[in-house]
């Protein structure tokens, strides 16, 4: 995990290094990283509750609060998963420059990024975060079903699943497909190595997996057994299972391992363009996933700091054209239709499912097919 | 055995309360945390959990693998050791400096660079694959890794011991008539022997619980290179927290096991030499 600013203020230092100092040199002095981790919390507990104080006068008076706000700067805390790194850096200066029209206010978010299981256990253990943008329903999921932190209802309370954005998974291959690799029956042939990350300790992995057992149970006379079949001859052919996202990416661009990477659409496109296209291509199967990574506010946190307002807003914004306008730009598919039509170039024609549609949702595919003793780790090790 | 001996220094007993609770809040706080966190296991559950076979395997993978790093390093730290302290030679400073590399290279940083040379198309890796050795992903990977990240606790502990050796005990060794060999087993190697058993049990004890640099070369492979660490992320990952907590115990218990054995031999090996 680990932290990056982006503000509308050039100062590099945070507002709140004084509060933040003494508690951080007592956790180095314990010298544990966990604790660490902790302090900074701690740390960040203190900072957004001297906004916190330095708001309460104008919030707490009336709802003249937005047309006359405080000029005191506010700080949100955004905790996401590893590839939103550039779409937060961009979407948070336009939300700034936003919020600062609307209302005079400086705004400042702070990011973190990280697998998404970690991200979301350091927000359940205490980070805390004023918004979540995790990967997976799944990972948000347990911020209301392990700590009570957001209503059991959190998923609908924004628009279409509380997703802004959508992705797919896609195949990326080597220049000129020498292995031929048009869809993912290809990916079970003899000779092919396929690099995907294990689904066991990467969120991104496991959309791969659903979706390839999506395909097989699409396909004519599919059902959940031919499915299960697919899939292990599919993971037969898998040479290494990384343990996140990214390191799969090195596995198969840096280390040149396997025939073909499965990965998120936003991820191949960056991905191909950054290598360039003389090296990789982006395939798209005919038919895949609708991944959709959703973002809440953090109930318990934004009421602790007298943040809700602006964090409300900060997601909504995700919603609107100039949001959904970053959010293409960032390769990720929009909701928006002027901005789809607007990107349509960008995003390959693929049939989409959703993980509700075929699984029931992820409370229900998580300990079907990760949890330990799971269909994921039968393929591994034949039940007894 | 007397508990309290009066030495030269006053202040035993603050400096000793220091101590402990040095200790207990540093060492045992958190391992109780732990221990607490498992229990809310029942005992079957428990036992289910940490003999399943694939955390078999992987406690087979982690204490194989950590055993025979730390058990090359002891004998080829010893051998560095030697050539530092007894010869002389150009470059000799930037090789000692070499030695504690390992020490402050962040664990994941070793790995990428490990993999990249290891891998299949690396450096090392393609060489030996033409001769049938796969190094990345695979067992000897994560003995490889654990080996370099092993390398300086040997050599720093056997080190300064091999100083205070005077050269002339060798000398007067050999006047005597002793043959190389004797000398080496019978004046040398007594003297190093407890150094070279702590510096063995620090890297076998690094080892163990050694992720960072191990997830990029292992493969992750379940059953098969999955070491006990990546296990434990695993069961967070489905936010499987007792569980965790039931494998890291037995990893405590087990290598705190081996940690004592090791110092008795240590303590038998000391008594030897006297």
């Amino acid at each position: 995990m680990n932290y990056s600013s982006s503000s509308t203020s050039a100062l590099p230092t945070r507002d709140c290094d004084t509060p933040l100092a003494p508690r951080r040199a007592f956790g180095i002095a314990l010298g544990r990283a966990a604790l660490l981790v902790v302090a900074a919390g701690v740390g960040l507990a203190g900072c957004n509750k001297k906004a916190d104080g330095a708001n309460a006068a104008p919030a707490g008076s009336n709802s003249q609060a937005v047309a006359a706000p405080s000029k005191e700067p506010v700080t949100l805390l955004n905790v996401s998963y590893d590839p939103t790194r550039e779409l937060y850096q961009e979407f948070n200066a336009v939300f700034a420059k936003y919020w600062k029209e609307k209302t005079g206010q400086d705004v400042k978010v702070n990011q973190s990024h990280g697998g998404g299981g970690k991200q979301a256990r350091a927000v359940l253990d205490g980070l805390e975060a004023d918004v979540v943008t995790l990967a997976l329903g799944y990972d948000v999921g347990v911020l209301h079903d392990k700590g009570k932190l957001i209503p059991e209802n959190w998923q609908s309370r924004l628009p279409q699943n509380s997703a802004p954005y959508t992705s797919t998974i896609v195949f990326v291959v080597r220049k000129g497909n020498p292995k031929k690799i048009k869809d993912w029956n290809d990916l079970i042939r003899d000779g092919v190595q396929v690099i995907t990350p294990s689904p066991k300790t990467s969120g991104g992995a496991r959309w791969n997996y659903l979706a390839a057992w999506g395909y097989a149970l699409k396909q004519p006379g599919g059902d959940d057994s031919k499915a299960r079949e697919f899939v292990s001859k599919l993971y037969k052919n898998v040479p290494v299972l990384d343990s996140g996202a990214r390191g799969a990416t090195t596995t198969f661009v840096e280390r040149k391992i396997g025939d073909v990477l499965i990965t998120w659409e936003n991820e191949a496109i960056l991905s191909v363009n950054e290598f360039g296209k003389d090296n990789l291509e982006l395939i798209a199967p005919s038919i895949s996933v609708l991944t959709e990574p959703p973002v809440t506010v953090v109930d318990k946190n934004v009421d602790k700091h007298g943040t809700r307002e602006v964090a409300e807003a900060y997601l909504k914004f995700l919603y609107t054209p100039e949001g959904q306008e970053v959010v293409a730009k960032n390769h990720y598919r929009p909701r928006d239709a002027a901005a789809q039509a607007k990107y349509k170039n960008q995003f390959p024609d693929v049939k989409l499912f959703t993980v509700d549609e075929l699984f029931g949702g992820w409370s229900k595919a998580q300990p079907t097919h990760f949890n330990d003793g799971g269909i994921f780790d039968q393929i591994y090790q034949p039940k007894k | 055995m007397r508990f309290k001996t009066r030495g030269v220094l006053p202040g035993f007993g603050l400096s000793l309360g220091y101590t402990v609770l040095y200790v207990g809040l540093l060492v045992l706080l958190p391992l109780s945390a732990m221990v607490i966190k498992a229990s809310s296991l029942g005992f079957t559950e428990f036992w289910l959990k940490v003999t399943d076979d694939r955390a078999l395997a992987a406690y087979r993978l982690s204490f194989g693998a950590a055993f025979v790093g730390s058990l090359l390093n002891a004998v080829f730290g010893v051998l560095v050791a030697w050539v530092l302290v007894r010869y002389r030679f150009p470059g000799r400073s930037i090789v000692d400096a070499l030695v504690d590399l390992p020490f402050a290279l962040p664990t994941a940083v070793a790995g990428i660079a490990l993999t990249t040379v290891y891998a299949e198309h690396g450096v090392l890796g393609e060489p030996l694959a033409k001769l049938g050795l796969k190094v990345a992903f695979t067992p000897l990977g994560v003995t490889m890794a654990l080996t370099f990240i092993g390398i300086p606790f040997v050599v720093r502990t056997v080190q300064p011991v091999l100083e205070e050796i005077d050269p002339d005990v060798e000398e007067a060794a050999a006047v005597l008539g002793a043959t190389r060999f004797q000398t080496f087993r019978r004046v040398i190697f007594p003297a190093l022997l407890p150094a070279t058993l702590t510096g063995f049990a620090l890297a076998f004890a690094r080892a163990l619980g050694e992720y960072g640099s191990v997830v990029f070369i292992s493969g992750n492979m379940p059953m098969r290179t999955e070491i006990t660490p990546l296990l434990i992320v695993t069961k967070l990952e489905q936010y499987d927290y007792a569980g965790a907590t039931a494998i890291a115990a037995v990893m405590l218990v087990a290598s705190f096991g081996m940690l004592l054995l090791v110092n008795l031999l240590e303590r038998w090996a000391r008594r030897a030499e006297a």
